[in-house]
């Protein structure tokens, strides 16, 4: 990407001069630098950039970053940014946003953004429960969850974020930890170069409310058992080892120990091929159930074929201005039938 | 050969009336069109129910159309009708009881056949054409669909295709009936059944056929002339409010140099807007069907943080559902248009019914203190004035703009002397490119004499900056939870809508003295039947005035002194008094509510009975 930047930036510069209110030790530090630190990378100028939120802890985002950015409403954000990137191609819009403010009180937004797929990066955080309101079940808490709200645990099923974004038809869709700044740099630069909109979920710990709830899959002694780190083009392994690995026996899903099973036979990973990222996404067990399948991360799903909101609203533009010409407003305003009176 | 006498009227209200699938809309539409082509003044006023096609022959189901023209000025699409067209009972037994004692009645025989009588309520016994209930009345019985049928009888097409020719019969006769040239239709018919020669030439047949007629029967004793009317010499076309408003919307976008966003989502009446502006994209119109309300309007803020002439518009369910927004753009400070086409209300309320029961919604319809501008058009063309309006005074202001509209205006006709693109304004925005040599940082709350703020775009080095939804400190822009600063900044954007009032034109009196007995004030769409209650007053020996506001907030600075000239102030509504209210509350004055909530405009009768009974 060609820019004009004379000096390279540095994640400084993305940094803003208000005061970072998070609490401390919450998982949100970790994406806010590990987004600085991408930025000065991508080789375009600090102004293009547009961080555009909504309501929650996650929302409070664009106030730290030293681009252009807009604290939204709740669950909007998604709607603001695709009014502006539809008006603002030029631009590079990203959204920030919770589990809340996306799959709750944005969720209509939210699936009508993936199946528009307008060029934006959404940065979804996921905590598992409502921070800012302190402390309430949200879309994506496990069933049973006891909160504020929810004393006797909750009752509602849990939303699994990637399921519903390929259901939605996203384009780009992927999964990391705020435990792992090197995988998410990697992950979140992906998507910023996937033309297209790219749905980053990032499982994001909120000390005070709901801590630990991702541990299983940050912690020593349980990561590498419990997660399945994707890479496109490499077979699904896991465990201590990496002594297991994902095996397909037709369309089900089977773990293998590579001690009775080839290599060979292990499931290659494939980003372009959407009915295994719906499989992989279906990885979504509870982790304290026996025999449960690893929880997978990275890239699930790219397509690089279905063309971008942006473009398509533009191109008609475009193609109406070259067929008929600049509008004339006196033609437009007279029609086609008018009369004299003398 | 006709033996039919010529006659001259001043003016004449032909109401088409029939099943909302029998095409009187299109009937009404073409004969407005063809009237206003011969220099008529007119007004219309489409009537019709909510569903498309609701339940055939009921009473439910009638669709009407009125269009009142005239060889002098025409202000209202009349308060009864000289002629009614009934294609079947229902559409009889709707509209009779506005139509003139001596009134001409065309009626299709076919439609007030036993299961039309049932269909509309009406025991056989009771049927008007046999029972002496039209005797006041021109009754004029066709068999409309056994003429149609037999002319179309070589035409290949089914009975039901051929049936939905009948409305051309209709209006061949009523153009012949009145001396309308039929080319209009013609080419029209030529142009939209292009593809199906078929059908064209059926609807060209019946037409012709409805002419002939008038021409060789002797039902009709007279044929009528309306001479072109007195207008003031210029060049004119036909238009509709909504029609108008998206024009309006366009021309500014041209005046200000920007390109044009629209996000919506579709809703009675509004929806014409979207179809309108949608077919404009050479303009640099970029329209988008939202998903929902809410995201309809967060689309135009996203646009409008990026520098579009940014426009949401709904009706008023739709305009609840964006309140949230509303007031994020009022915080934010960027300019944003909402248009509101008022139906009937609350809820889903009377969809296609007008109603002005909006302005309250609009005036504080919001959490917190969030005030904004709101302007409103009193007539079809009007609506292109003030939509330019509204955003004139939302680039220039950088502030959210109300502009309101209604049912009655939106879909409302009349002729319309338009403005040449150069007589209007420009209006002047400019964004803010860079910063000044003494601006260390970019202040994104400074503010000029209008109290405005700079508007920065995204992509602009070094003016890179947050805004949102929480309170900020004035000039700089950061977040602020300090007491004093909320007060103050509520203050401020209070202030800043106040100010407006220096950049509009000062409240006149439309119609009337200057001063007197009493003044009839009102807003929106009443306008047409105000100002004909208002001229039959004064020539009846009335002291009373007219004024019309199109400016709800700010007011015109002079309207206090204005109301302080009448001994009485009477504010006729469509709602249950809300300007009213407002007027009372700011001006401290006894003014008296007149209201009607019938989802129809006023008569002007019974306004001008309701002035005589305040003033006796």
């Amino acid at each position: 990407m060609e820019t004009a930047t004379t000096d390279k930036l540095t994640a400084k510069d993305f940094s803003s001069d208000q005061e970072v209110r998070w609490c401390p030790g919450c998982g949100d530090y970790s994406i806010l630098k590990q987004v600085q630190t991408i930025l000065p990378d991508l080789g375009r100028p600090r102004e293009e950039f547009v961080f555009i939120s909504g309501i929650g802890c996650s929302s409070r985002f664009p106030y730290y970053m030293d681009t252009y950015g807009m604290h939204s409403i709740h669950g909007r954000a998604t709607a603001v940014a695709t009014g502006l990137k539809a008006t603002r191609p030029d631009l590079s819009v990203w959204i920030v946003t919770g589990d809340g403010d996306s799959l709750s009180i944005g969720g209509n937004h939210f699936i009508h953004l993936l199946r528009r797929n307008p060029d934006v990066n959404v940065l979804l955080f996921n905590n598992q429960i409502y921070g800012l309101t302190k402390g309430q079940y949200s879309p994506t808490s496990e069933q049973g969850k006891v909160t504020k709200s929810t004393p006797m645990g909750s009752v509602d099923y849990p939303f699994n974020p990637i399921a519903l974004s390929l259901g939605a038809d996203a384009t780009f869709v992927a999964r990391t930890l705020d435990r792992d700044p090197k995988h998410q740099q990697n992950v979140i630069k992906k998507g910023y170069y996937h033309a297209g909109t790219s749905l980053i979920e990032i499982y994001q710990n909120c000390n005070v409310f709901n801590d630990g709830a991702f541990e299983v899959y940050t912690e020593k002694g349980t990561k590498k058992q419990n997660t399945l780190m994707m890479e496109n083009g490499m077979p699904l392994l896991f465990g201590e080892n990496n002594e297991l690995g994902i095996k397909l026996d037709g369309f089900k899903p089977v773990i293998a120990n590579l001690a009775e099973t080839s290599i060979n036979d292990i499931w290659v990973h494939d980003e372009t091929d959407l009915v295994k990222a719906t499989i992989l996404s279906r990885f979504y067990d509870d982790p304290t159930v026996e025999n449960h399948f690893p929880r997978p991360f990275g890239v699930f799903y790219v397509n690089n074929n279905k063309q971008t909101f942006n473009d398509l609203f533009n191109n008609q533009i475009d193609f109406a201005k070259k067929t008929y010409g600049a509008g004339d407003l006196d033609k437009l305003i007279a029609g086609k039938e008018t009369w004299v009176v003398n | 050969m006709t033996n039919a006498l010529d006659k001259e009227l001043e003016s004449v209200v032909i109401r088409f009336a029939g099943d909302s699938g029998d095409g009187m809309q299109l009937t009404g539409t073409q004969f407005t069109n063809a009237t206003a082509l011969h220099g008529n003044d007119l007004a219309t006023f489409p009537d019709f129910p909510a569903e498309i096609r609701a339940p055939l022959g009921t009473l439910a189901g009638v669709s009407g159309f009125q269009i009142h023209f005239g060889s002098t000025r025409i202000n209202t699409p009349g308060d009864t009708s000289d002629v009614l067209v009934a294609m079947n009972v229902a559409a009889l037994k709707v509209n009779i009881k506005n139509l003139k004692k001596g009134g001409v009645i065309i009626i299709n025989s076919d439609g007030f056949d036993a299961k039309n009588l049932r269909l509309a309520n009406v025991p056989e016994v009771q049927n008007p054409l046999h029972d002496g209930s039209l005797a006041d009345y021109d009754v004029k019985i066709i068999d409309i669909t056994k003429i149609t049928r037999a002319a179309l009888s070589n035409s290949g097409l089914g009975t039901k295709e051929i049936d939905r020719c009948k409305n051309m019969f209709v209006l061949g006769l009523v153009y012949w009936m009145y001396h309308r040239p039929i080319e209009n239709t013609l080419n029209f018919i030529k142009a939209k059944f292009k593809k199906n020669e078929a059908v064209m030439n059926a609807n060209i047949l019946v037409l012709q056929t409805g002419w002939n007629y008038g021409e060789t029967t002797e039902m009709f004793a007279n044929r009528f002339t309306v001479a072109p009317a007195k207008m003031e010499s210029g060049v004119y076309r036909s238009i509709m409010g909504n029609q108008a408003a998206a024009y309006g919307l366009i021309a500014a976008a041209n005046k200000s140099g920007l390109s044009l966003f629209y996000g919506t989502y579709p809703i009675t009446p509004a929806s014409d807007i979207l179809h309108e502006l949608s077919k404009y994209k050479n303009f640099d119109v970029k329209t988008f069907q939202a998903e929902d309300e809410i995201a309809a309007i967060c689309s135009s803020i996203g646009a409008a943080f990026g520098g579009a002439l940014a426009i949401t518009g709904s009706s008023g369910p739709g305009i609840a559902l964006k309140g949230e927004a509303i007031g994020l753009a009022t915080m934010l400070e960027l300019p944003l248009v909402i248009v509101n086409i008022q139906r009937a209300g609350p809820s889903t309320g009377l969809p296609t019914k007008t109603e002005q029961a909006d302005l309250n919604q609009a005036m504080f319809g919001r959490n917190g203190e969030c005030p904004l501008v709101i302007v409103s058009a009193q007539s079809p063309a009007d609506c292109f004035y003030m939509a330019f309006e509204a955003c004139r005074i939302a680039l220039e202001h950088m502030i959210p703009v109300f502009f309101l509209s209604d049912g009655y205006i939106a879909n409302g006709a009349e002729p319309w002397k338009y403005p040449s693109s150069a007589d209007l304004p420009k209006i002047n925005v400019e964004f803010k490119k860079a910063r000044l040599a003494d601006e260390e940082k970019f202040m994104p709350y400074q503010r000029d004499e209008k109290l405005s703020r700079p508007w920065a775009l995204p992509g602009t080095k070094g003016l890179e900056h947050r805004i949102g939804g929480l309170e900020k400190q004035n000039i700089t822009g950061n977040i602020s939870y300090d007491a004093s600063n909320h007060e103050f900044m509520v203050k401020l954007r209070q202030e800043k809508v106040d100010l407006v009032a220096n950049h509009i034109p000062l409240q006149t009196i439309d119609n009337g003295e200057e001063a007197g007995e009493l003044l009839i004030l009102g807003w929106g769409g009443t306008y047409g039947a105000l100002k004909t209650a208002t001229s039959l007053l004064i020539d009846q020996g009335y002291k009373v005035s007219h004024a019309h506001l199109r400016y709800l907030n700010p007011f015109p600075k002079n309207l206090g002194e204005m109301l302080s000239r009448f001994k009485t102030v009477v504010v006729p509504e469509l709602n249950n008094g809300q300007l009213v209210k407002i007027i009372r509350d700011r001006y401290f004055i006894d003014a008296i509510p007149y209201n009607k909530i019938q989802g129809m405009p006023f008569m002007s009768t019974e306004v001008v009975d309701k002035i005589k009974e305040i003033l006796a």
